[in-house]
């Protein structure tokens, strides 16, 4: 039991130095404002590729709806700092709520289906939200929603997104997570072992699109204005990407995925044809040569030498 | 004897097809009874349906004095009936002692926040089901195993992980369907033993599908006979041998 807190603590106390360090480059301008707010967006890429690989690494229902949860979290949270002055960490929780509740609802009817009909339905419901979101006029339709306060900043990001790794992590570790992992393993056999399938297959959806509400706050109190365009089928595919090539099932592999894609589309921003190609060649050779992706049902923690740092306590790791 | 089971005139209706009709079974609480048949004759589909996989078309089931027919598979399990997969069904990327734990599923009453918070009953209820799934590894020689990858499992241990698994839920009636299947005579051998050193052992009810007959005819107490979806004798092991309809249904011809 102590264990696991010690693991816990050596993770904050590592993740805090990080934030230093980084924090530290920021504020004496040795990373450009270009980096600095690349780091913003690895931040948030974290948030949403851990949210979705909840749902379709850990559950094994494949989602494509990611995008629309962000932009619900994003509109509710702009509209509540810039209409009504609300303060921004009360946005972004009312937005989490809000995309969180509008994933309970879609949830429960289109997680019956399985497999690829999961994954037709989840991409209309992101696209219906997205189509409805720029038909509102009070948000600003299609031009985009202006005057958003410049309210995002590293610190929020980069403890948001501790958070979300802290919350999934646990949540899978814990009897719930079981759950949930027997889903994606053996429907049959989950249900004749006492899981109630349909519930702990919404509670998933419902905790991913939550997360993506936050992270869709985080991403738009970036930015001066956003657009419905932002939330685009593509950007689902953005974050699934991440996932994929991180790995299934791995929180790591999130990590690992998002500051990956995130890093190759910066660094090739002015070359932007040949990002296409890189992307595609690394997806290539991923599949041919690691198709579980980097870290497939994988934590860093019980890895090789780290391993005796994060002593495995139990069967909750780090 | 308690009366455990008792099923009336349940039927089994798949479009125009009548894959069981008129099954009438009764278990009594502590006995080992077997159901047998030839290919097809609808053994698996009442074990889908006394565990709630299929709703019957028509008949009642009743399980302990409760009604179960509507009742979900994990609502089935719950009220106490565990079962085995013909096809071994284990959640195959995940470790052998996971694959135990999730068994404790409808007994854990801590919540999602204390979950995630690692509070309240959290620390408790996870230690009991750690302690007490690594008991019923230990029962079943899988120790050692733990923390093995469930598919990475010779044929045989996936079996046995399988029956752990399903004692993990505290059952009061076991269904095993076809629990040899795939073993050599030697392992028939020791699973007969375990099977009835676990009814003993748990106090449980045993329903089981076999087409091992040196093991049915071994261990069964009473054994019932389905052809066509219909039940054609029911008796103990020695009747059912002597039992024209059953030598003519295994054997063909006019009996």
């Amino acid at each position: 039991m102590n264990l696991l807190r010690k693991n816990d603590l050596k993770m904050l106390v590592f993740s805090v130095a990080l934030f230093a360090v980084l924090q530290v480059l920021i504020s004496e301008r040795i990373l450009s404002s270009f980096w600095q707010l690349n780091l913003v967006i690895i931040g948030i890429n974290i948030i949403l590729a851990a949210s979705l690989n909840l749902i379709n690494g850990y559950t094994g229902q494949f989602s494509l709806g990611h995008a629309g949860f962000m932009a619900v979290g994003a509109y509710v949270g702009v509209v509540l700092t810039t209409n009504f002055g609300v303060p921004f960490p009360v946005a972004l929780v009312a937005g989490g709520i809000a995309a969180g509740f509008l994933g309970f609802l879609i949830g429960l009817p289109t997680l019956r289906l399985r497999g690829d009909y999961l994954a037709i339905a989840t991409l209309g419901m992101g696209e219906i939200i997205r189509i409805v979101i720029m038909n509102i006029q009070y948000v600003g339709g299609a031009a985009g929603f202006k005057g958003i306060p410049h309210h995002t900043t590293f610190a929020w990001v980069f403890f948001l997104m501790l958070f979300t790794l802290f919350f999934i992590k646990n949540f899978v570790n814990s009897a719930h997570g079981r759950a949930c992992l027997a889903i994606r393993e053996n429907e049959i056999a989950a249900e004749s072992m006492g899981v109630n399938t349909t519930r702990y297959k919404v509670m998933a959806f419902t905790i991913g699109a939550a997360f993506a509400g936050i992270a869709g706050g985080l991403f738009a109190h970036s930015f001066y204005l956003i657009t419905p365009a932002s939330f685009t089928f593509m950007q689902t595919f953005n974050y699934l990407i991440m996932v994929v090539m991180g790995g299934l099932g791995s929180i790591t592999g999130s990590i690992a995925g998002a500051f990956v894609v995130t890093f190759i589309s910066a660094a090739l921003a002015s070359w932007p044809e040949f990002r296409m190609i890189i992307y595609a060649v690394a997806l290539i050779l991923l599949m041919f040569y690691r198709p579980q992706g980097l870290f497939g049902y994988m934590e860093l923690t019980n890895m090789g030498f780290l391993r005796k740092i994060f002593k495995k306590g139990g069967d909750a790791n780090a | 004897m308690r009366e455990l089971l008792k099923t009336e005139n349940v039927s089994m209706v798949f479009g125009g097809l009548k894959a069981v009709s008129d099954f009438n079974i009764k278990l009594g609480a502590g006995e080992l009874v077997g159901l047998i048949g030839p290919n097809g004759a609808g053994k698996t589909t009442a074990f889908n349906m006394l565990t709630g996989v299929y709703q019957p078309t028509t008949g009642a089931i009743t399980f302990d004095g409760e009604n179960i027919v509507g009742k979900k598979p994990y609502q089935v399990t719950k009220a106490g009936i565990a079962r085995t997969f013909q096809n071994i069904r284990l959640f195959s990327e995940l470790t052998v002692l996971e694959n135990v734990k999730i068994a404790f599923q409808s007994r854990v009453k801590y919540g999602l926040l204390e979950a995630v918070f690692r509070v309240g009953r959290y620390f408790k209820e996870e230690n009991a089901i750690e302690a007490e799934a690594r008991r019923l590894l230990s029962i079943f020689h899988l120790e050692g195993l733990a923390d093995e990858t469930a598919k990475n499992l010779p044929y045989g241990a996936q079996r046995r992980l399988e029956i752990a698994r399903a004692l993990a839920t505290k059952p009061k009636l076991l269904l095993l369907d076809e629990p040899a299947a795939g073993m050599n005579p030697q392992e028939t051998q020791e699973l007969m033993e375990m099977i009835r050193w676990i009814r003993k052992e748990f106090g449980l009810t045993i329903l089981l599908i076999e087409h091992d007959m040196a093991l049915v005819m071994g261990i069964c107490e009473r054994i019932y006979v389905l052809e066509y979806g219909e039940i054609i004798a029911e008796g103990t092991p020695k009747e059912i041998r002597e039992n024209p309809e059953v030598i003519r249904a295994y054997l063909g011809g006019e009996g």
